[in-house]
């Protein structure tokens, strides 16, 4: 990485306080309450059609016989993909003291937080009798009855809620140093109870900082396994199983690049857009769009490589069941799917080879959309093409969403959206003490020497208050 | 900085922290005992359509289950008795009384007696009654005292946990075949030997996978 300054503009302690919380005590702007419109019409979409859903049964979905997993599954996985940029950026890009990760790690983990309460809509939507949903969990019951602890379907229950916790302590730790900040700019009474009470009596002292600094070690360590291990799980869903295209050894770190992939894409298409609106061009720089565009890149071609290598493998194997569920990926009624997630996810991403492009806005956001658009066709390729044609030729069939299908699916973006517009409102969207710290000003020597943040260079020069005059 | 809450506040933290994790083990708790049948139906006794007292003709008279409910032996399903067995005795005995007309009208007429379901099992799950009657399942071991009943009560929750008790563990429950109708028996010291030999002896294997009552 070359050593241009993270942040363009020499902004002053000051300057970053008041740019990040600035946005969450003015007024509230008409493009704000026009966007959490359109974000809670999805909302309204999502709960109409899950209120539909109970009410008639997993029937006004488009699953068929051979197809019996759809959209909810295709779904589920994308949105716990993209909640895995955030606890990459926030547990492991902190263990490697990568400072960029600063300027972004807050709202990727607020992403990733509500990305998983997206996802975990519909692993709680899709049992049909939903009245028995918490039979996934294992609670004692008097049916005397436990859930299969062989099945992956459980691990995943208890990867995506660990998950799930860990993301949200992570995120709320993170946070109240910046709480504490804005509930002592508190102009009104309330607002400084409820910041008081969030940021939990946080005074700046040492003692904080140590705690603090020693939690979030911790819970970065604690989170790192979990980048890992989340989507591997999330991946024996498939793996575990007997269908050709599914049962792969290469499903766990194919769905872990994959996840990352998604994830980065998604924190650059928000961060686009929140930068610009925002006016955080200072802080969230060109310069961390880069380096995730760089990421994007990297993790693209790694999944490229993936499905590249399942061919090779199904060809090696000489199973000509396994060959044939590939050749129908590739070539069957759903090539359309397949060509789309092979353009979306493995070409496009190449042009960041380039630096004038994985430096442009325009093309970066693009892309990043591109991306996600494939990684869902990933997900949809694994599980509609594999299954369409099983086993028993004369039960092979051809799936389609139904409406319900696909308006659940735009309404999980209204619920997403309604959740990260309340966060960029009410919460600080840049992690302000963090930001601070990377600093050159936060080194405890920058005042050393002439105060030029030369600390270095001051040895040999003699103090300025002693030297010249002899 | 003015301190914005007083000192006691600094309790708050703490005081969440338990009364998130003692909520949650307060909710299943509560989940687990006020959700099941045990709390839910057991005590379950409707008025029936005649004042028809266990306690009298099973008790004080000592007439055999198997009088009235001729089929538990040989049938899944337990069947009330129909007005011609009352009549069998009440032809002759209490022809006037009052509490006997329904079943009068009904014997009259042929129209059933309307009696009221107690011990209900939901549609998805199968019992029968003879398997558990010729392997040593007694009367009372899932009805209760009926001989001292006035008016049938569910006393037991007839909940799937409760049908796994005896399933998986059989030896502490059966009793001679000769015996299952008896109220009131007494098991003798060495009966979970005694079982324990006879499900050896005749391989009694109660099934614990799911499709033996849900099919």
């Amino acid at each position: 990485m070359d050593d241009s300054p993270l942040f363009g503009a020499d902004l002053s302690f000051h300057e970053i306080t008041e740019k990040v919380s600035s946005h969450t005590e003015k007024k509230t702007p008409l493009a704000w309450y026009a966007a959490f419109s359109i974000a809670n019409i999805g909302l309204m979409i999502l709960l109409v059609m899950i209120a539909y859903l109970f009410w008639n049964g997993i029937g006004v979905w488009g699953l068929n016989n051979p197809v019996g997993w759809g959209y909810a599954i295709v779904n589920f996985v994308f949105w716990v993909g993209i909640g895995h940029a955030g606890t990459l950026i926030s547990a492991i890009l902190f263990l490697f003291r990568q400072q960029w990760r600063t300027a972004i790690n807050r709202s990727a983990e607020a992403m990733t937080v509500f990305a998983v309460i997206c996802a975990l809509v519909f692993p709680g939507i899709h049992v049909g009798r939903v009245w028995a949903a918490y039979w996934m969990l294992p609670i004692p019951n008097q049916m005397e009855m436990w859930p299969q602890f062989k099945s992956p379907l459980l691990w995943d229950v208890f990867a995506v809620s660990v998950y799930f916790t860990v993301s949200l302590t992570f995120w709320y730790v993170g946070m109240i140093p910046d709480l504490a900040t804005m509930r002592d700019r508190a102009t009104t009474k309330i607002r400084q109870r409820v910041l008081g009470v969030l940021s939990m009596g946080w005074t700046g002292a040492n003692r904080h900082w140590r705690n603090y600094e020693k939690a979030y070690l911790l819970l970065a360590a604690l989170a790192t396994p979990l980048v890992l291990s989340v989507h591997s799980v999330v991946s024996f869903d498939f793996a575990v199983s007997i269908v050709p295209g599914w049962h792969t050894t290469i499903f766990p770190p194919y769905f872990v690049a994959g996840a990352i992939f998604s994830g980065f894409a998604m924190v650059v298409t928000l961060m686009v857009i929140a930068r610009k609106v925002y006016g955080l061009q200072d802080i969230i720089t060109i310069s961390h769009l880069e380096k995730m565009n760089i990421v994007i890149l990297l993790t693209g071609t790694m999944v490229g490589f993936a499905y590249i290598t399942e061919f090779f493998m199904a060809w090696y194997s000489g199973v000509q069941y396994e060959q044939y569920a590939f050749l129908n990926r590739a070539f069957g009624p759903y090539a359309w799917a397949y060509w789309t997630m092979m353009s979306c996810n493995l070409f496009f991403p190449q042009f960041f080879w380039f630096k004038k492009l994985r430096t442009s806005i325009p093309f970066m956001f693009v892309v990043s959309i591109l991306v996600n658009v494939g990684m869902w066709f990933e997900r949809f390729v694994i599980t509609v093409t594999s299954l369409h044609r099983d086993y028993l030729p004369s039960s092979w069939d051809y799936y389609s969403p139904t409406a319900v299908d696909v308006l659940t699916f735009v309404g999980s973006f209204g619920l997403f959206f309604t959740l990260f517009l309340l966060f960029l409102r009410f919460m600080p969207m840049v992690a302000i003490s963090e930001v601070k710290g990377i600093k050159p000003e936060a080194d405890p020597h920058y005042y050393d020497g002439h105060g030029d943040g030369q600390a270095g260079n001051a040895l040999p020069t003699p103090a300025p208050g002693a030297s010249t005059t002899a | 900085m003015p301190q914005i809450f007083s000192r006691s506040a600094n309790l708050l933290p703490t005081l969440s922290l338990l009364a998130v994790a003692g909520g949650g083990i307060a909710a299943i708790l509560f989940v687990w005992y006020y959700f099941s049948p045990e709390y839910t139906d057991v005590g379950y006794a409707p008025e029936q359509p005649v004042a028809y007292s266990h306690r009298l003709h099973a008790g004080e008279l000592g007439i055999n289950c198997q009088y009235c409910h001729t089929q538990v032996e040989n049938a899944a399903y337990s069947n009330v008795p129909a007005t011609q067995t009352c009549m069998n005795c009440h032809n002759q005995i209490r022809t006037e009384s009052l509490k006997l007309l329904p079943v009068r009208e009904s014997w009259a007429t042929g129209a059933s007696i309307p009696w009221v379901k107690v011990h209900q099992l939901p549609d998805y799950a199968h019992f029968a009654h003879n398997v558990h009657i010729t392997n040593g399942v007694a009367c009372e071991t899932c009805h209760g005292r009926v001989d001292q009943m006035e008016v049938v009560k569910l006393v037991e929750p007839l909940s799937m946990g409760w049908c796994l008790e005896c399933h998986r563990q059989p030896e502490l429950y059966l009793r001679p075949n000769d015996e299952v109708t008896n109220m009131g028996y007494v098991q003798p010291s060495d009966f979970v030997s005694r079982n324990l030999e006879r499900v050896r002896r005749e391989n009694i294997q109660p099934p614990t996978n799911c499709s033996a009552c849900h099919y």
